[in-house]
């Protein structure tokens, strides 16, 4: 096999004086997928904003195809036939997705004009020959995040990409849209193209990858055939300890019912029926876990939950209080938390300093507040404690959120819910992007959280993270709850399948 | 019927709100081209009020009509690119770089009238060559329509001519491509090699040009003379006309269309007894009316959302 790609002793020092790689080396095999893991801020997207040339590294050396490479822009990286698919994707919403397929290199008619009828049969002849169907012409607002990667990955072997880097693309995907992406990068593999693959769930790497690079702190931990190691072995490697993955035992003491949850209904703008009369009850002590394909009411739901959303219809009572038509102030200050499932729209302010985020929702109160002033000191050690305690790395409670890598920004929301004393917790996926270390320090927390007698209503999309925390389960179809599972103890995916894809309901 | 109803369902009306319409037209294309690209740009003020001396001066000094429009646009580009340089390239904030420009252009033709036409409020003084006016062949020739649509300035053919180009551009060419692009995701756009900052420039520098073309209508042709702030805000009222567009080559029309029968109606007005500080009042009450129905209507249709 030849080697496409050799990264020589790469060192990246950001402004700031984050070492982010310490002299990391490796070499890519030509027509493999290369799996990259590492816990979250191990370094692994800065290293491939240094193979694209977004980031420049101050020592070390690139050598692509047998030569040594500068690039000093994506563009350079581009024509040397490197895409990139960014953790957040970057595509423009109200353009086509022909569009945006060919922006930059826009077909043209006399010179000056756009020549749309060639765009999309430029667009219709890529997405062709790899097998990737899209929708030429809708706008890529109106795409399910699915879609939306796969648009990302034909526009750069549109520009002819031969080696792909894919940063976290499953994070964002259901279970049913990952296999459709595992199967396109089969099929690209079989054309001859080379693919590192960055992911948390050691599943997924097992699945696809032929090599694994481990990197922790910067640094490479071993490379390996994929085969070579199980799951727990690559974890152990990339967290350097020991970790134990067990079923959490069942909460000791169930309480009376926190959240009451009774016949909510809603229709969306498109007027469509999301929610159908969503009935349940969340217990102190326990940990309702729901099942189900994304997009199912998931989403509304949780909204509703938090106040974000207005029902039509329906009651929640929340400590035995009626909750619908109060602001999402007035729910949280009745002790509810929320973890949102997109973090970068709900979850923090990207440009504010981590403490700002972590006391954004309690600022007013005593002891953050005296009289009529913050007291900042105070709030600096503070959030001190807090990111020791979440393990959030960042050179300090200063550093603004938007130079934390994606799974420390994760840590920063968790910090924050988890630590307002919550009796109740809404939880959208509260481990997306986190790497397994700080999973199971989450999913700790969550059942500290639940001993001592809150409420956890959880939703995600992993379905192992369901079985795996839940003391109960309803599973969620179209908007309707189509089972409920009071006794989780054997429960597998298996059992729930059926009812996440509606062939099968409860009567 | 009312003798004032009467005149405002009459040709003139309309040939009136057409003429009044061009100075708002012109800078709201060129604040909801910069708006696409993901810019404010409310500079457009100072623009107006630069290239509508420079036109008034250049023509009385050289005679030429060609000369003011070129030097007008040159003023006009220039203040843009000005402002582009220190947004893009200083990295200063866009909107207190632009009042900056505001108040800078305010100054500068003051001083200038002053130095050239030895008054500190108006050109009045010197000769300044207007536009003409043109009679579009045989539409001139129907009888009410004629009326209304014949005989305007020629700048105001321009401007709405102009709706279709901005058109054109922006849907038809690949800046335009980029333009859009640049507004809704810089980082998608600079992820394929687009030169963000190119992009805003050129944006910033077609504003300029549209806001060039409405300074010089104001004083070459809405009347004949440079005065100080003559511009009168029609910048900044540009910016709601645009925004109530949704910055798109229809709406922006319409956008300005609105304002330009308020302000017109205003005119109109004028003859009855009522104190005219009323009157004058109302292009500016409508305008913060239309804008609080504007966004009313638009948080009520996303439903509480986001
Ligand atoms: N623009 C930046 N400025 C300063 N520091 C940064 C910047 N980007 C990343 N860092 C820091 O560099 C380190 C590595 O970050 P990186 O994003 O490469 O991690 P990662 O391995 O991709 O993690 P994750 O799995 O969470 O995405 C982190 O400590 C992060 O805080
Ligand atoms: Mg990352």
């Amino acid at each position: 096999m030849d080697t496409i790609l050799s990264i020589r002793n790469i060192v990246k020092v950001y402004p700031n004086g984050v070492v982010a790689n310490k002299g990391i080396s490796f070499d890519i095999e030509k027509n493999t997928i290369h799996a990259l893991v590492g816990e979250n801020g191990a370094g692994k997207t800065t290293l491939m904003k240094i193979l694209f040339g977004i980031e420049k590294p101050q020592e070390g050396k690139i050598i692509y195809k047998g030569k040594e490479v500068h690039f000093k822009s994506p563009l350079d990286a581009i024509h040397n036939g490197i895409g990139m698919v960014h953790q957040h994707l970057m595509l423009a919403p109200d353009l086509t997705v022909a569009e945006n397929l060919t922006l930059g290199i826009e077909p043209r008619k006399w010179k000056v004009f756009l020549d749309t009828k060639k765009a999309v049969d430029i667009a219709k002849r890529v997405s062709e020959e790899f097998g990737m169907e899209v929708p030429l012409e809708k706008r890529v607002r109106d795409l399910p995040i699915g879609i939306r990667q796969r648009v990302e990955i034909l526009k750069a072997l549109l520009r002819n990409a031969e080696l792909l880097i894919l940063d976290e693309p499953t994070a964002v995907l259901t279970p049913q849209e990952t296999e459709v992406l595992f199967k396109t990068l089969f099929d690209l593999k079989k054309h001859g193209k080379t693919i590192i693959f960055i992911s948390h769930k050691l599943k997924e790497v097992k699945a696809i990858a032929d090599r694994v690079t481990v990197i922790r702190d910067g640094k490479v931990i071993a490379t390996e055939d994929a085969g070579s190691l199980t799951e727990h072995e690559i974890a152990e490697l990339m967290v350097g300890r020991e970790i134990r993955f067990e079923r959490i035992p069942p909460s000791p003491k169930v309480g009376a019912p926190l959240l009451k949850v009774k016949n909510i209904r809603y229709r969306n703008k498109e007027n469509v029926e999301v929610l159908k009369g969503v009935s349940f009850e969340v217990r102190s002590g326990e940990i309702l876990g729901v099942a189900g394909v994304e997009g199912n009411g998931q989403t509304e739901l949780v909204e509703i939950l938090t106040g974000l959303r207005k029902a039509d219809e329906g009651s929640i009572v929340i400590n035995g209080e009626e909750v619908i038509g109060k602001t999402p102030r007035e729910i949280r200050e009745k002790g509810v938390s929320h973890i949102p499932e997109d973090r970068m729209k709900n979850g923090v302010a990207e440009n504010a300093k981590i403490k700002e985020n972590l006391i954004v929702d309690r600022y007013y109160k005593n002891p953050f507040s005296k009289g009529m002033f913050v007291d900042w000191k105070f709030i600096t050690k503070y959030s001190a404690k807090l990111m020791k305690d979440f393990n959030v790395l960042a050179t300090s409670p200063d550093a603004l959120v938007s130079s934390l890598s994606g799974g420390n920004i994760q840590k920063v929301v968790v910090a924050r819910e988890l630590s307002m004393n919550p009796s109740v917790i809404i939880a959208d996926q509260p481990v997306r992007g986190i790497d397994v270390g700080s999973e199971e320090l989450v999913h700790r927390l969550l059942n500290e959280a639940r001993d001592k007698g809150s409420a956890i209503f959880l939703v995600s999309a992993d379905l192992d993270e369901v079985l795996e925390l839940s003391s109960r389960i309803i599973v969620i179809y179209n908007g309707e709850i189509v089972a409920r599972f009071d006794d989780v103890e054997g429960l597998t995916g298996k059992d729930l399948g059926p009812y996440m894809l509606g062939v099968k309901r409860e009567a | 019927m009312n003798p004032l109803l009467k005149s405002i369902f009459s040709a003139n009306f309309v040939f009136a709100t057409l003429r009044v319409t061009t100075p708002i037209l012109f800078p709201a294309i060129g604040v909801a081209i910069t708006s696409l690209s993901g810019s404010v740009n409310i500079a457009l003020e100072g623009i107006m009020l630069v290239s509508a001396f420079t036109g008034v001066v250049v023509s009385a000094f050289t005679g030429s009509l060609w000369l003011a429009l070129i030097f007008g646009i040159l003023a006009g580009v220039g203040m843009a690119a000005l402002l582009g340089y220190f947004h893009l390239n200083l990295k200063a904030d866009i909107i207190i770089a632009a009042i900056a420009l505001n108040m800078f252009a305010s100054g500068i033709t003051v001083f200038l009238t002053y130095i050239f036409a030895h008054d500190k409020g108006t050109t009045s003084s010197l000769k300044s060559l207007v536009f003409p006016s043109v009679k579009i062949p045989i539409i001139d020739k129907i009888p009410v329509i004629g009326r209304m649509f014949s005989g305007l300035n020629i700048l105001t053919y321009v401007a709405l001519i102009s709706v279709i180009v901005f058109y054109y551009l922006i849907y038809k060419t690949p800046l335009g491509l980029r333009i859009r692009a640049v507004g809704q995701n810089p980082d998608a756009a600079e992820s394929v090699g687009v030169d963000v900052k190119k992009v805003k420039m050129y944006s910033l520098l077609l504003s300029g040009f549209f806001g060039a073309l409405g300074g010089l209508y104001l004083s070459m042709g809405y009347v004949s003379w440079f005065s100080r702030d003559m511009t009168a805000g029609r910048g900044f009222i540009a910016i709601a006309a645009a925004s109530i567009g949704g910055n798109l080559p229809l709406g922006t029309f319409f956008g300005s269309l609105l304002f330009g029968i308020v302000n017109t109606l205003a005119i109109f007005l004028a003859t009855l007894k009522v104190p005219s500080e009323l009157i004058q009042m109302i292009p500016y009450v409508t305008t913060v009316l239309v804008l609080a129905v504007y966004a009313i209507q638009k948080s009520v249709r996303s439903g509480g959302e986001e």
